[in-house]
């Protein structure tokens, strides 16, 4: 099958590799209709993720039908549509029974790698370097999904892949960047980031209940979009963020803060040198700037809420504005298992349709290309999907089905 | 990694630390019985009964080899007394451990007297050079040798710990189960069942090679603690404890395991196995890991990475495998348990296109 696989720094290729076979008995193998690049992935491409290995195939928001079952999936039937959840969840461990799936403690092989780096390991994740597991990818025409009974969601067949292929992490993930804010009536939300994910986070505060969110970026079709999403804006090439931030709210500072930007924040020049220069010198893993900002922003006794990607390690942490004003730090991987149900109904009601996030779709041989223009904002890239199908008729019936078959 | 402090009590002994573990007191003696060490010192000993005697004999050959002044014969004979004496106590006691340490002694003052002689004008300093080297090179055995020996320190001991998202009851007749072992502990080939509290164990040493042993169960208090040692003439001596308590809150078991083991090729042979990245409470942590995950989902998960091992070097790309790559992971005991051969897959559903 083809596969995006990941060989360095800015260096992607759709290649041929085996096809994914059942390895554990509640795997399914899903034959992906359609697949998405996240923000998350950028990481990877841009080499500041640690534990990845040449040829990792990369690739966590796909969907697709199932094509193979292991003998202990019980849930999932052949031919059934699916969106699947980015985090590897057993559904067994004391985590997943209370619902926190990214933590899972069974899903990890690599864990011993992650509890390194981290104290303690988080789940395995698709495609995601190998302290999360090392699982193959979605960025390919079939992946093995672990966990089939766990994960995977069907999805109704009047719903198309462009409205539902975003539970698998965006949606979810802005979802639980809002709901980590304990939102209350007339709130005021500024969040860091109008990517994707902080798209869906605006979207995501207003149905929860906040009077005015404030999205920051320096993107101007990204603002453009979270104007559309009922923001108001801050571009931080032109306002100093922090006294535009404060004018607006009369000095009090926003009811919560979402960081949706992570390790690789852009900032004002002086602040982005010395953390470029640290990040290179390997004195700290990520670039916090975001987050710094967020926390000096919030209000007194509010909520930071960290949904962007982190790493490692970050420098020059202001944890006496944390103490000192009694802040509120909330953060995690999405627990999208959680989230998946009820944001499906969102969208059965047409309260949300998904897919305004989109920005460029093709096949998936141009992944290369895809990642270049979303790494680098070209072309006004927000959201890229990818169709391992694109010159089929969209039954699966392609001339891989045929390889497909006679390996088994 | 935890260092409890914990007083459980079974068969009417109290523990007072976790780290006095019971099957310690339980085999009577403290330490295992470290043949490998032994071994190491038996050379060290002929070693040092040789050098003694070539000194005491002909110091003004061991003067030139070495490189000092031909004029301190009399100071190298008594070196040499000094090194037969060290031999004659290493072959005359059952631990020679003392032996060992008074070789290191020596080993001290042939230094220090190497590094005075390197001061005088009389010395061959290429020479000298090369004796210190020498010594320095013997020194580093015998100390390695020596504590090996010493008590308290022999071999190699592990520890690790997990929660169980299950009843104690059934944590601990999961691992009672000694035939159970491979399908958790990667190196453990087979653990067959003699009878009599006896079992016959196959595991994969360093580089491959294939190590075997017999063992007897030495307590087992259902529901809180089983241990085990091995027998003489083991390939690998060893001795483990496991113990499960109920976790606080209702939330599981917790297993603690503790193993000792003299480590094939002894300290040196370890020393040279975590460098490849074998270390023995990151592979305990790791058998832990798939021990909870038979008994929480039934089976041990694999991921594209890790179908030959978790470890550094054992990783392969996050990508499907081909049928070749199948085949060769098959022999893992990472794959008891799963199968996926397509003839095992029968009753799995497959796609017809």
């Amino acid at each position: 099958m083809r596969a995006t696989c990941w060989y360095g720094k800015r260096d992607m290729r759709v290649e041929e590799v085996p096809d994914p076979q059942i390895l554990n008995q509640q795997d399914a193998i899903v034959r992906v209709t359609s697949t998405a690049i996240c923000g998350s992935d950028l990481h990877m491409y841009n080499g500041f993720v640690p534990t990845m290995k040449a040829g990792d195939v990369l690739g966590h928001e796909f969907m697709g039908d199932v094509v193979e079952v292991g003998r202990e999936v019980h849930n999932l039937n052949l031919g059934e549509r699916v969106v699947v959840p980015f985090p590897i969840a057993c559904g067994k461990c004391g985590f997943c029974q209370a619902k926190a799936y990214t933590l899972c403690e069974n899903s990890n092989p690599n864990a011993w790698i992650a509890e390194r780096l981290m104290g303690h390991s988080p789940a395995g994740i698709f495609g995601y370097s190998h302290m999360t597991g090392g699982f193959a990818g979605g960025q390919a025409e079939y992946v093995r999904v672990p966990f089939a009974d766990v994960g995977p969601i069907k999805v109704p067949s009047h719903l198309s892949d462009e409205q539902v292929l975003f539970l698998s992490d965006i949606f979810p993930t802005g979802y639980m960047g809002a709901e980590m804010c304990d939102i209350k009536p007339g709130d005021t939300i500024a969040i860091w980031g109008c990517g994707p994910v902080g798209q869906f986070a605006i979207r995501c505060a207003f149905l929860l209940g906040a009077e005015k969110v404030i999205a920051i970026d320096d993107v101007p079709e990204r603002l453009k979009m979270a104007q559309d999403g009922g923001a108001e804006t801050i571009n931080f090439d032109e306002q100093n963020v922090y006294e535009k931030l404060m004018d607006m709210t009369g000095g009090r500072g926003p009811d919560s803060c979402i960081d949706n930007v992570g390790m690789e924040a852009h900032a004002p020049l002086p602040i982005m040198a010395y953390d470029r220069i640290k990040q290179a010198m390997m004195l700290e893993t990520d670039r916090p700037h975001a987050l710094r900002e967020a926390i000096m922003c919030c209000k007194n006794g509010g909520t930071v809420s960290v949904i962007g990607v982190y790493a490692g390690f970050v420098d020059k942490f202001p944890m006496g504005s944390v103490m000192n004003r009694s802040l509120t730090i909330k953060a995690g991987q999405a627990h999208v298992h959680r989230y998946m149900r009820p944001l499906l109904q969102l969208i059965e009601n047409g309260d949300i349709d998904p897919s305004f996030v989109i920005t460029h779709r093709m096949p998936l041989e141009d992944a290369p290309h895809a990642y270049d223009i979303f790494a680098n904002k070209l072309d006004n890239c927000i959201k890229v999907v990818l169709k391992p199908d694109w010159n089929g008729n969209g039954n699966g019936a392609s001339a891989r089905d045929q390889s497909y078959t006679v390996v088994h | 990694m935890s260092a409890n402090q914990q007083t459980s009590n079974y068969s009417g002994r109290a523990s007072s630390s976790y780290d006095e573990v019971d099957y310690v007191a339980e085999r009577g003696k403290p330490g295992l019985p470290s043949s490998s060490g032994k071994k190491l010192a038996r050379g060290l000993g002929w070693f040092s009964i040789g050098l003694g005697l070539a000194e005491l004999l002909a110091p003004r050959a061991i003067a030139s080899v070495s490189g000092v002044s031909k004029s301190r014969t009399g100071l190298i004979r008594l070196y040499g007394l000094r090194e037969i004496a060290a031999g004659v106590m290493i072959f005359s006691q059952e631990n020679p451990a003392a032996g060992m340490w008074s070789r290191v002694v020596g080993d001290a003052i042939d230094l220090a007297s190497l590094g005075n002689a390197a001061r005088s004008p009389n010395t061959n300093k290429g020479r000298l050079a090369f004796a210190t080297a020498n010594v320095a090179a013997v020194t580093a055995l015998d100390v390695i040798c020596a504590k090996q020996l010493s008590n308290g320190d022999r071999g190699i001991h592990a520890r690790a710990s997990c929660i169980v998202n299950r009843e104690p009851d059934e944590v601990y007749s999961f691992w009672r189960n000694f035939e159970n072992f491979p399908r958790f502990m990667r190196h453990v080939e087979a653990v067959q069942d003699l009878g009599d509290g006896r079992y016959h164990w196959v595991a994969t040493g360093p580089a491959g090679m294939s190590v075997e042993w017999d063992a007897m169960m030495v307590a087992d208090d259902p529901g809180r603690v089983i241990t085990w040692r091995s027998l003489e003439n083991s390939d690998v001596d060893n001795a483990g404890a496991v113990r499960f308590e109920r976790a606080p809150g209702g939330r599981g078991t917790i297993v603690r395991v503790n193993i000792e083991y003299n480590p094939v090729g002894g300290v040196l042979g370890a020393a040279v196995a975590k460098l490849l990245g074998e270390e023995p409470e990151q592979q305990m942590d790791d058998d832990l890991r798939r021990f909870k995950q038979i008994l929480e989902i039934g089976e041990v998960v694999v991921s594209d990475a890790t179908l030959y091992g978790t470890g550094y070097f054992e990783q392969r790309p996050a990508r499907p495998a081909s049928a070749d790559e199948l085949e060769r992971a098959e022999t893992l005991p990472s794959q008891t348990g799963t199968n996926h051969r397509s003839d095992d897959r029968a009753e799995g559903r497959m796609m017809q296109p």
